[in-house]
């Protein structure tokens, strides 16, 4: 593995225990790409979603702090000027032209709004699913793909969101048409439940590409 | 724990480093059930280490015999950890299948194990446990970790088990009776062939990455053409061996175009290829290929110079047969969704 020495830009709370990091250099990569990222090279590493888009100045991350993580609690100690290393960015989870739908949960948020960033918003609507209001993360930025854009909050209820989890909304949504693509990045749990879904009510699998997080 | 895991308890419990060693043997030789029994320990020794610790030995609470002889247990590892693991009697042989997860990430289309999402990484005791507390376990030949989760996603604890199982000081087996399998995590799949002489299965399923991705989401991350040329970096000439497993799909996976692809990418790769025959599980979209063509495809595989096996079902009747392990049932209601 190559890494690339980096410099902390910013590293903030988005959500609690959900850090946004960023940093550069910027290394060439597509949009839904991820990196792995450590301390240093010779220790922990882990994988994460690109967050920036193809066009930004700086590379960004998200992740959950994990109290009982070898990583994550020091990577949300890091400041502006602290050193990280990152792999080139790899992988192929990426958005094909044509219509799709955009289906996340918690931090698997993170490479459909590379993709948004990057141009790449065209045809597609997303659907963010997590437990409380304060778990959609960029949410003025996505305000932007207008009803396109559905919530889905299983604990709590607001006028602005979808009352009850992610996959009781897609059970109870007309489905589009066959040329649709489905993307789905988070939990192994709900890529598994809405994959099973999604086939229980006609979607072919060969038009499901599913991200996961290990 | 390994001897320098217990020869570091052993220090901070004031013992000499030797007595990491004597635990051992207590432990992986003499099979002992408590700490009493480790005779060749101070008395004083023993009640410090009583304090600290305990075997851990949790026996299966749980079991269910196949038709055709297979055995499925489960265990309880500890809180919300529940795992299954197939004991697998044959002629002249008899193979553990353990897992080294409760659930597993990887979320393949074609495995009931990743229809329960991930719970918990097991650790090398909680794997170990497995062998040591099978009622048959003076009989087995051959331990796989195919059971529950992704082996080398939990890699640190695999390789501490591996080094429990094969070295002198443990159970002293033959890395030659022990094989593990990966869906191809390229770091840790380095790391495993670095530290390990167990040999190595890696789940293909299609030689096409484009269809292989639609089956297993990890080809999103580590592609195939990386994972064989990993594989293909590494020296197989000696006597252990890397096998590829491919469940056959009926119209999907099955056809001359298939067995060209495999022939091409396992071109230079001293390897086996395992055919399994796909056992369904609920609501999924794939079917198994029919007999006449797996065989088929088995033939024209070892004519064209791969080796290539049909291996046996066993365990279908109990959901012990590859790809069916789950405690999800268990799981579900102890646990809710994390969206």
């Amino acid at each position: 593995m190559i890494w690339h020495t980096c410099k902390v830009e910013c590293n903030r709370l988005i959500a609690p225990e959900v850090f946004e990091l960023t940093f550069s250099p910027l290394l060439p990569f597509k949009a839904g790409q991820m990196v792995h990222i450590a301390i240093e090279p010779k220790n922990t590493k882990r994988l994460y979603s690109l967050a920036s888009g193809e066009n930004d100045p700086a590379m960004t991350v998200i992740f959950d702090l994990r109290q009982s993580g070898q990583l994550t609690p020091l990577l949300s100690r890091l400041s502006a000027g602290s050193t990280i290393y990152s792999s080139t960015p790899h992988g192929s989870f990426f958005a094909k032209p044509g219509p799709a739908w955009w289906i996340a949960t918690g931090t698997g948020i993170a490479p459909f709004r590379s993709m948004l960033r990057s141009g790449l918003g065209e045809d597609k609507k997303l659907i963010h699913g997590g437990r409380f209001l304060e778990s959609f993360y960029y949410s003025e930025e996505f305000k932007s793909m207008g009803n396109q854009y559905v919530r889905c909050c299983s604990q709590q209820q607001h006028e602005s969101v979808y009352a009850g989890r992610l996959t009781k909304y897609l059970q109870e949504t007309p489905l589009p048409g066959k040329d649709y693509s489905y993307y789905l990045c988070g939990s192994a749990e709900m890529v598994v439940d809405t994959r099973d879904l999604l086939i229980s009510r006609g979607v072919s699998f060969e038009k499901i590409v599913s991200e996961i997080y290990f | 724990m390994t001897l320098s895991q217990l020869s570091d308890k052993a220090l901070e419990a004031g013992l000499p480093k030797f007595a990491g060693k004597q635990i051992a043997e207590w432990l992986y030789k003499k099979h002992v059930a408590s700490i009493d029994e480790m005779t060749n320990i101070s008395i004083k020794g023993r009640k410090i280490l009583q304090e600290r610790f305990e075997i851990g030995i949790k026996p299966p609470v749980k079991v269910q015999t196949s038709v055709d002889g297979t055995k499925k247990y489960l265990f309880v590892q500890g809180e919300m950890k529940f795992v299954e693991a197939a004991y697998i009697p044959d002629a002249d042989r008899a193979t553990l299948c353990v897992s080294s997860q409760v659930g597993c990430k990887m979320g393949c289309l074609f495995c009931m194990t990743g229809k329960q999402g991930f719970q918990a990484q097991l650790t090398a005791g909680e794997i170990v446990n497995q062998i040591r507390s099978l009622p048959e376990r003076q009989t087995l030949t051959n331990v796989v970790y195919m059971g529950m989760g992704e082996p080398l996603d939990n890699v640190d604890a695999v390789l501490q088990s591996l080094e429990i199982l094969t070295s002198e000081w443990g159970y002293a087996w033959s890395p030659k009776r022990i094989t593990v399998s990966t869906i191809g995590i390229i770091p840790a799949m380095r790391h495993f062939l670095e530290k390990s002489d167990c040999h190595l299965a890696i789940s293909l399923h299609s030689p096409f990455e484009d269809e292989r991705r639609k089956l297993m989401p990890i080809e999103n991350v580590y592609h195939l053409h990386q994972i064989l040329e990993a594989v293909k970096e590494y020296d197989w000439t000696h006597q252990r061996r890397v096998s590829f497993e491919y469940i056959v799909f009926g119209g999907l996976n099955d056809t001359p175009r298939h067995i060209n692809e495999l022939v091409r990418i396992l071109s230079g790769i001293r390897c086996r290829v395992n055919l399994i025959r796909f056992h369904p599980i609920p609501g999924t979209p794939l079917q198994g290929t029919d007999e006449q063509t797996l065989q088929y495809f088995k033939n024209r595989l070892n004519e064209k110079g791969v080796l290539a096996t049909v291996r046996a079902s066993r365990g279908q009747d109990i959901y012990a047969a590859c790809g069916l392990l789950s405690t999800k049932e268990i799981t579900s209601i102890q646990t809710n969704t994390d969206y």
